[in-house]
């Protein structure tokens, strides 16, 4: 029992993570019906420059509190990549709103593959250590480990994704984001200024991205260029799985899949006596994925499938 | 991968170009001989360009200061004084250019290789320098398969990784006295032969493995198969793999409450490895082939000679320089510098060499090589001990 304990606070953390990320690729696809694939490169950027900032810090010898000195890395990190996903909206998908989707999609592939190589040149292919500055703290729940990291992730997840269905179902800017989604044109001359309302959205994403970036490097306790891409496409199976378009499916997606990787790696070797491996696990994601659409293409929570298309 | 008909083109006429120089300098062959003295020349290839260059220029040198003694000391083959050559050529570690230069030193006609590196560029290069009858004898390649062709012209001075794999399993049934044993590979070649070595050698002592995990060569969330693992209460995890996956496995591992020990092979025994996992590296034990440096037999007097002359060593000289030695003595052995002649005698050869004795068993592997053990300790990689490859012997150190 205690082993299927742990299993499910491995799952849930990482399910937290994959969520705050499928947040971003959902919600640019309700509104844009582009899938954004840059978006994992923008969660690499948030842990890059979190891990940056702290260096600098450590590096001037400094004896201050490392949660402060990881709180300013993490604002650091929320700042830059709120601007990197405002700036990509403008420069890659803006002047091809109007394009066919293809030429989007390819759009956004490139700039993917530009952050990524970005990120390489600036921060090199080396790895990249978190260092030690938050003190673990283990508690034991019959016979399962639960770190004090771990319960900051999943709480912290919870509050913004909790924060962020307030400010869609609440608040002014919300309705105006749901009028975009819902019809462009009609929510502009209902006087609605949707290019703000696009770019608040991208802003917002990235916002999400930098935070799940960072909890992700202080999490491994490691960040490399690399790692925006796996997690982008674990999170765009996750907005998949719970319906994109909707912000309600993307945290069920992100929480399942966290969870179907975590007991899916952790007991197949044992159901399948041994014919299939733990080494699996990535496969697990995208077998997901094919089932979906397959079975049911507009997600678990799914919406407006048949009007548009 | 750009344009192959192309490449193709590009190799052949290299090798074509390579062949008629050759041709043309035929006077120059191994048996040379110029008044009453015979040149005999020693190929050495290893990457002398690229992110490896600082390791392949120390096997160079290592050479070089073999072939420099042996000069000096005066060998005399067939009646002739011996003047022997070292042809240095680089294989930038890539495994299509080390058979072009293995082409190349096949067609000046040298008497014997060493080299290459890496196992990458040794298994490859190997086979041409089987079909030409001349001897290899690489300082520093581990794989297994590059002594399992079954070419008989292919030695190595450094144990390989089936010995390694086997040193590590009985160290950790009988010295760290672990009877229950989870072993984790990262399905590469390197990482899942180590493994299944270890597994084998585990099960042998009279160890338990009681799990067999895997992950990638890319992963980093290793929980799931960590806590699949606690739940079979192991002694310790072993990790076929390199320091970017073992680095982070060895912090989860912690973070689970796992009191299980953690040991590696040499992908792990890195200073990145101790960088990557910070204070969680401590008490963390790792492989690495060969002898430090200082207990090597001649270990001492080789570090003076070399820096006198060339300054640090990095890894694998002392290999490089003893492989130099091997060939010489059994060249002497067969009086004669011809491949077919001394190729016959290589086998029998027995030598005190820097880095410990030299003998070769029926493969080209080097016999009871050394695996050195170490464990981290204040942050730094502490020499635990040194196994004989047989694993009957054991130096202690420290």
């Amino acid at each position: 029992m205690d082993i299927f304990t742990q299993q499910l606070i491995n799952g849930l953390v990482l399910g937290s993570i994959y969520a705050l990320v499928a947040l971003g690729y959902t919600m640019v696809y309700g509104i844009l019906e582009l899938i954004n694939f840059a978006h994992g490169e923008v969660t690499m950027f948030g842990a890059m420059i979190c891990l940056a900032v702290i260096g600098a810090i450590t590096a001037t010898g400094t004896d201050a509190n490392g949660l402060l000195i990881v709180a300013l890395g993490l604002s650091a990190a929320i700042s830059v990549c709120t601007v990197l996903g405002f700036l990509i909206e403008r420069v890659a998908y803006r002047p091809l709103r109007r394009a066919p989707r293809l030429a989007a999609l390819i759009t956004a592939i490139g700039m993917s593959i530009v952050l990524q190589n970005a990120a390489m040149l600036i921060w090199g292919k080396q790895y990249i250590t978190f260092p030690p500055l938050l003190p673990l703290v283990r508690y034991d729940i019959g016979g399962a480990v639960i770190t004090n990291l771990q319960i900051f992730i999943i709480l912290l997840s919870c509050l913004l994704m909790a924060g962020l269905l307030v400010l869609i179902r609440k608040t002014r800017l919300g309705r105006a984001m749901r009028a975009t989604a819902q019809a462009q044109d009609i929510a502009g001359l209902m006087g609605i200024n949707v290019n703000t309302i696009i770019s608040v959205t991208f802003v917002i994403g990235a916002a999400l991205a930098a935070v799940a970036g960072v909890m992700v490097s202080a999490y491994y306790g490691l960040a490399h260029y690399f790692m925006g891409f796996m997690l982008g496409l674990k999170a765009f199976t996750a907005a998949v799985l719970g319906g994109i378009g909707n912000i309600a499916g993307a945290m069920l997606g992100g929480l399942l899949l966290g969870l179907i990787e975590s007991f899916g790696a952790g007991y197949i070797g044992t159901l399948t006596g041994g014919f299939l491996g733990s080494h699996y696990q990535d496969v697990f994601a995208f077998f997901v994925l094919i089932l979906v659409l397959v079975i049911r293409p507009s997600g678990l929570l799914g919406e407006r499938v048949v009007e548009r298309a | 991968m750009n344009g192959p008909p192309l490449t193709k083109w590009t190799v052949w006429l290299f090798v074509l170009t390579l062949a008629l120089t050759a041709c043309s300098k035929k006077e120059e062959t191994t048996t040379g001989t110029t008044g009453g003295e015979m040149t005999v020349k020693i190929g050495q290839v290893s990457p002398l360009t690229g992110p490896q260059a600082h390791l392949g220029k120390d096997n160079d040198n290592g050479a070089r200061l073999a072939i420099d003694e042996n000069n000096a000391s005066g060998v005399t083959l067939g009646g002739k004084k011996v003047k022997f050559m070292l042809v240095s050529e680089d294989d930038i570690a890539d495994p299509r250019t080390a058979t072009v230069v293995a082409q190349k030193l096949v067609d000046q006609r040298v008497a014997g290789v060493i080299g290459h590196l890496n196992s990458g560029t040794s298994i490859p290069a190997s086979k041409i320098y089987f079909d030409a009858g001349i001897p290899q004898i690489s300082p520093s390649a581990t794989a297994i398969a590059y002594t399992a062709q079954g070419y008989k012209t292919a030695f190595r001075v450094m144990t390989n990784d089936r010995q390694q794999g086997k040193v590590l399993g009985e160290y950790a049934v009988k010295k760290m006295k672990a009877k229950r044993v989870a072993i984790i590979d990262d399905r590469t070649a390197y990482g899942q032969g180590l493994a299944d070595e270890v597994d084998k050698a585990v099960k042998a002592s009279g160890g338990e493995v009681i799990a067999r995990e895997f992950t990638t060569d890319r992963s980093t969330d290793f929980l799931a198969i960590l806590t699949s693992i606690k739940g079979k209460k192991p002694d310790l995890v072993f990790y076929g793999g390199m320091d970017a996956q073992g680095a982070p496995m060895v912090k989860q591992l912690q973070s689970l409450g796992l009191k299980a020990k953690f040991l590696g092979g040499d992908g792990v025994q890195t200073a990145e490895f101790l960088k990557l996992a910070g204070s969680n590296s401590e008490g963390v034990t790792a492989s690495s082939p060969g002898l430090p440096i200082d207990s090597m037999p001649g270990g001492k007097e080789f570090r003076k000679k070399f820096t006198d002359r060339f300054g640090t060593i990095q890894t694998y000289a002392p290999y490089a320089y003893d492989a130099v030695n091997v060939m010489v003595e059994a060249m002497k052995k067969a009086d004669s510098a011809e491949p077919s002649r001394y190729l016959a005698e290589l086998p029998r050869v027995q030598r005190a060499g820097v880095t410990g004795n030299i003998s070769f068993d029926g493969k080209g592997d080097i016999r009871g090589g050394a695996i050195t053990l170490y464990q981290v300790k204040g942050g730094k990689w502490e020499v635990l001990e040194t196994v004989m490859g047989g694993g009957a012997t054991a130096m202690e150190k420290n």
